[in-house]
């Protein structure tokens, strides 16, 4: 078994020096599940706002980008051991993630949520039972109010929830919500919405000032030539700057 | 794919479906499926010899390789396989990277370990940074592998340390009166005669890896349990040309006879191999073939 082991170093190492250049790409970790932010389409590809963004950005400052897909709950795990080099995939900007890695400033207004629930279902959000995605701004914020709140993986799970029973509502960002309320008679966003976050910014290692430093100058120049505006209003994520 | 795909939403029924089951998204899920297939034979002669090692090295004479052997058992086959998963995937792929940095950037003078992020030389990654997309899936898969054949390795060590010993004891004798070495009378009468002992335990086991392999899944290497998620999952029309409610229960329903039809193939095969082996055995199935004949 160690003979292997070795053997397997030994191999990895030989064939990482056969392209041993410049660390000239830079990864872009998403989820792919989080539409009109990030989305896989029909063709399998990463598509969306974010990556719209993203490759402007990338143009922007003159860096090689390529996309990489990953789950969201070991998307900040994965990004602080190197898998990949940024997150951009509508990670709201929040204290207690700021403590383990960096963010870009932010390139979305703090996005309202809503809740989605059941036509006509009498929903009461302090004591009732109400889904979320897990290791989300409105995952911390349900807990935070009292109700019962129940974790789901991915998004989509959190509508199937509120489908079959398991959950009264549904919070998420407004943005992703909003296209499901629209398309299915029956389901409705509730009236209240919901300020949490401090609006969505790409996530960096801590240690990986120069790189924040390239995209935070990218999305600043976007904003003040109005492109950013412009995407946001394309994908209808509200609010603009 | 097919020509008249050009406008999914004034097609119904069959064509349809022939359109949906064949966008770039449901390619991905075909190919998923190869990617199980080149798991199990890939990791299962690998774990085999792992297992064989291991069980060699238990029973050797030479104290410090037989604890050796009995260590990797007993460990392995005591820790949850998730927790191990989880560990070695993360712990194996960075102890690679911190052996390349060490030989490759001795004159760095930063902390690997800087607060939460693990920090080696741009050299020393692995794969690259800039290596293309499909050399980090193969490194991704190839570390699956690696953790898989550790784990079930250690399984199989310890069916065929025991199958070693089921051998009857009078025929090592036998062999020791002919005047074998040691590492004859192993090679030459125990390793022929233990097979028919182990089969039943690894047949189990390969069961076991097969329903193991949505683990992948856990591992980030998009296998068919996520595709089968992703592919499920309700669709907006605003953000496909497909939309559908929640389809997940179809998928996870085809997933299920996949497996299903992938075990039942299986046990066919092991109950031959069984028949071959057991052949000629001092066995009660070797028994009962000799007098059926």
């Amino acid at each position: 078994m160690k003979n292997l082991l070795i053997g397997t170093a030994a191999l990895a190492m030989m064939a990482g020096a056969a392209f041993a250049e410049s660390h000239s790409v830079v990864r872009l970790g998403t989820e792919g599940a989080y539409p009109p932010y990030n989305f896989i389409n029909d063709a399998g590809e990463v598509d969306g706002f974010e990556r719209e963004l993203g490759d402007e950005l990338c143009t922007r400052a003159e860096l090689t980008c390529e996309w990489v897909t990953n789950e969201w709950d070991s998307i900040i795990p994965n990004l602080v051991s190197g898998n990949y080099d940024a997150i951009i995939a509508g990670m709201s900007i929040t204290a207690e993630r700021d403590e383990v890695i960096d963010f870009t400033q932010n390139y979305t207004q703090p996005d309202p949520s809503a809740y989605l629930a059941l036509d006509g279902a009498e929903v009461d959000l302090e004591g009732g039972v109400i889904a979320a995605q897990a290791s989300t701004i409105q995952a911390s914020y349900i807990a935070e109010m009292g109700a019962t709140l129940v974790e789901f993986a991915t998004p989509d799970e959190t509508v199937a929830a509120v489908r079959n029973g398991e959950a009264d509502a549904v919070l998420a960002d407004k943005a992703y919500l909003q296209p499901i309320a629209d398309e299915n008679a029956d389901l409705v966003l509730l009236e209240q919405d919901v300020l949490i976050g401090g609006g969505v910014g790409m996530g960096l290692r801590e240690s990986d000032g120069e790189l924040r430093e390239k995209f935070d100058a990218a999305i600043q120049s976007m904003k003040d030539d109005g492109s950013l505006n412009a995407l946001i209003e394309k994908w209808e994520l509200g609010a603009t700057f | 794919m097919f020509g008249f795909c050009t406008d999914p939403s004034s097609l119904d029924g069959l064509a349809w479906l022939a359109c949906y089951l064949t966008t770039g998204k449901h390619m991905a899920i075909y190919w998923s499926v190869g990617t199980v297939l080149l798991l199990l034979a890939i990791s299962a002669p690998v774990a085999l010899a792992f297992g064989f090692g291991a069980a060699a090295a238990a029973r050797s004479r030479f104290l410090p390789l037989a604890w050796l052997g009995k260590a990797y058992i007993a460990i392995v086959r005591g820790v949850p396989d998730i927790a191990f998963f989880l560990f070695f995937v993360i712990a194996l792929d960075q102890a690679f990277e911190w052996l390349r940095h060490k030989v490759k950037c001795p004159d760095w003078d930063q902390p690997i370990r800087q607060g939460n992020d693990f920090v080696v030389c741009a050299d020393a990654k692995l794969p690259l940074g800039n290596a293309a997309q499909w050399v980090h899936e193969v490194y991704g898969f190839s570390l699956a592998v690696l953790t898989f054949s550790i784990v079930f390795g250690a399984f199989a060590a310890n069916v065929l340390y025991g199958a070693m010993r089921a051998v009857p004891r009078a025929q090592l004798e036998t062999a020791e009166a002919y005047g074998m070495s040691p590492r004859q009378s192993f090679w030459r009468i125990l390793v022929p005669q233990m097979w028919v002992y182990a089969l039943p335990g690894l047949s189990n086991l390969w069961m076991v890896l097969i329903k193991a392999t949505p683990l992948l899944f856990l591992l980030g290497v998009e296998d068919i349990v996520y595709w089968a998620r992703e592919l499920g999952g309700a669709k907006t029309a605003r953000f496909t040309d497909y939309p559908h409610p929640d389809w997940r229960m179809w998928y996870f329903f085809a997933l299920l006879v996949f497996y299903l039809g992938f075990t039942k193939l299986s046990e066919v095969f092991l109950d031959r191999l069984m028949a071959r082996l057991t052949h000629g055995q001092a066995t009660t199935g070797g028994e009962a073939q000799r007098k059926a004949a």
